[in-house]
């Protein structure tokens, strides 16, 4: 047996002199678009999380009377907080429509014993989206 | 001259080497040929020295899962007509240690299968002269997707937290427990709960879904994990409302 250049001792184990192990690098999600589109789901979380701060930030100087709500307004014509909010939205558009996609992975309903075919499961979320997406139009804009 | 492909082959001699390295093989490209046939054709024309599981070739034994051109295939049902003439790379299965050349260790997985006890599980068993368990159709179809693995470990090869966290159950093995958990003869379900809900069971699983996507049995683990979790997370709500109701 040559020595081994790295200079390793090999790690042994019973009737196997020697396994090779390879370590999973720290950009294995770099490697394929599927996994890609993985990790930046679970990132899209975050983006999510900063549109629930906003709105209750908006809330809160909502709340506060109509001088807050027009400092807020103003603060939010900033370009930075636009630009950052339009990469947000994408973000949070991302999320909704992948975890929709996957949700009938999750949910196997049976009705009288035959399993809801994925795609009418899909279609629920989407519609469920759609109606209170019109409602709180309906109140914001028209109500 | 006849029509020839490249294969490119990981070697790994333990006595030998301390690091796999690729070898390159020149095999006849023919278009009803898969992997294995080609690197069955390397084994007896060219190289005997290589070595590689394989059995039935068709697709049920499970044995001949490799990694090909990236990708975890049964090679026995992935033609040298798809990958263009091109090389082709073939490799051990991913996350797991070699033993030699394309042979994996996979006794890591054969604990955890075991640990999650995929056999019908009785509080009682009737006698035989009562007869059979029956069922009906539609509670086979209740778990009959999941009842297809074949043990090929190519799940495995795909989940990157498998790859991160080796303590992770993984995706077949989960997805065997499904199996059991679904089937109207067991009542071992609350016994693998014990297990599946731990941190290396279901809530390990992020749901990156590529064990389903190279399953060649169309078996779903990811989906089974995720149908998993929504039980799991009813049974510790109830027991946090109703804790009189554990058993």
């Amino acid at each position: 047996m040559t020595p081994d250049p790295t200079g390793r001792a090999p790690s042994y184990t019973d009737f196997h002199p020697r396994w090779y192990r390879v370590r999973v690098s720290t950009y294995w999600w770099l490697t394929k678009w599927s996994y890609m589109k993985f990790v930046l789901r679970e990132l899209s979380s975050i983006f999510v999380a900063w549109f629930v701060v906003l709105t209750l930030l908006q809330i809160r100087c909502l709340s506060q009377g109509p001088e807050a709500y027009a400092r807020w307004q103003e603060w939010m014509r900033n370009p930075f907080l636009i630009a950052g909010n339009v990469v947000t939205l994408f973000f949070v558009l991302w999320h909704t429509v992948t975890w929709f996609n996957l949700a009938p992975r999750a949910m196997a309903v049976r009705v009288a014993g035959k399993r809801v075919p994925a795609l009418l499961i899909a279609a629920g979320n989407y519609l469920a989206w759609a109606v209170v997406s019109v409602i709180l139009a309906w109140i914001i804009l028209g109500g | 001259m006849a029509a020839t492909i490249q294969l490119e082959v990981t070697r790994y001699s333990p006595e030998r080497d301390a690091a796999p390295g690729v070898q390159s093989f020149e095999v006849p490209y023919r278009e009803d040929w898969v992997v294995l046939d080609a690197l069955n054709y390397i084994k007896d024309k060219l190289d005997g020295s290589l070595t590689f599981r394989w059995s039935c070739r068709m697709g049920i034994c499970g044995s001949c899962g490799m990694m090909v051109n990236g990708e975890p295939k049964l090679t026995c049902a992935t033609f040298l007509a798809d990958y263009a003439r091109e090389p082709v790379r073939v490799e051990p299965l991913k996350y797991f240690p070699v033993v030699r050349d394309l042979v994996i260790e996979m006794s890591d997985f054969m604990r955890k299968l075991v640990r999650v006890k995929p056999w019908i599980i009785r509080e009682q068993e009737k006698p035989l002269s009562e007869g059979e368990y029956l069922q009906t159709p539609d509670q086979l179809d209740a778990y009959k997707q999941f009842s297809m693995c074949i043990n090929c470990m190519l799940c495995y090869a795909a989940c990157p937290v498998y790859g991160l966290d080796p303590l992770f159950s993984g995706p077949a093995a989960i997805a065997l427990a499904q199996r059991y958990n679904l089937d109207s003869r067991d009542q071992g379900a609350a016994e693998r709960m014990k297990l599946l809900s731990q941190h290396e069971g279901i809530w390990g699983c992020t749901f990156v879904g590529e064990c389903t996507e190279v399953c060649p049995k169309h078996v779903d683990p990811a989906g089974a994990i995720q149908q998993y979790k929504l039980t799991a997370a009813k049974e510790w709500f109830k027991s946090l409302l109703m804790p009189w109701s554990a058993k």
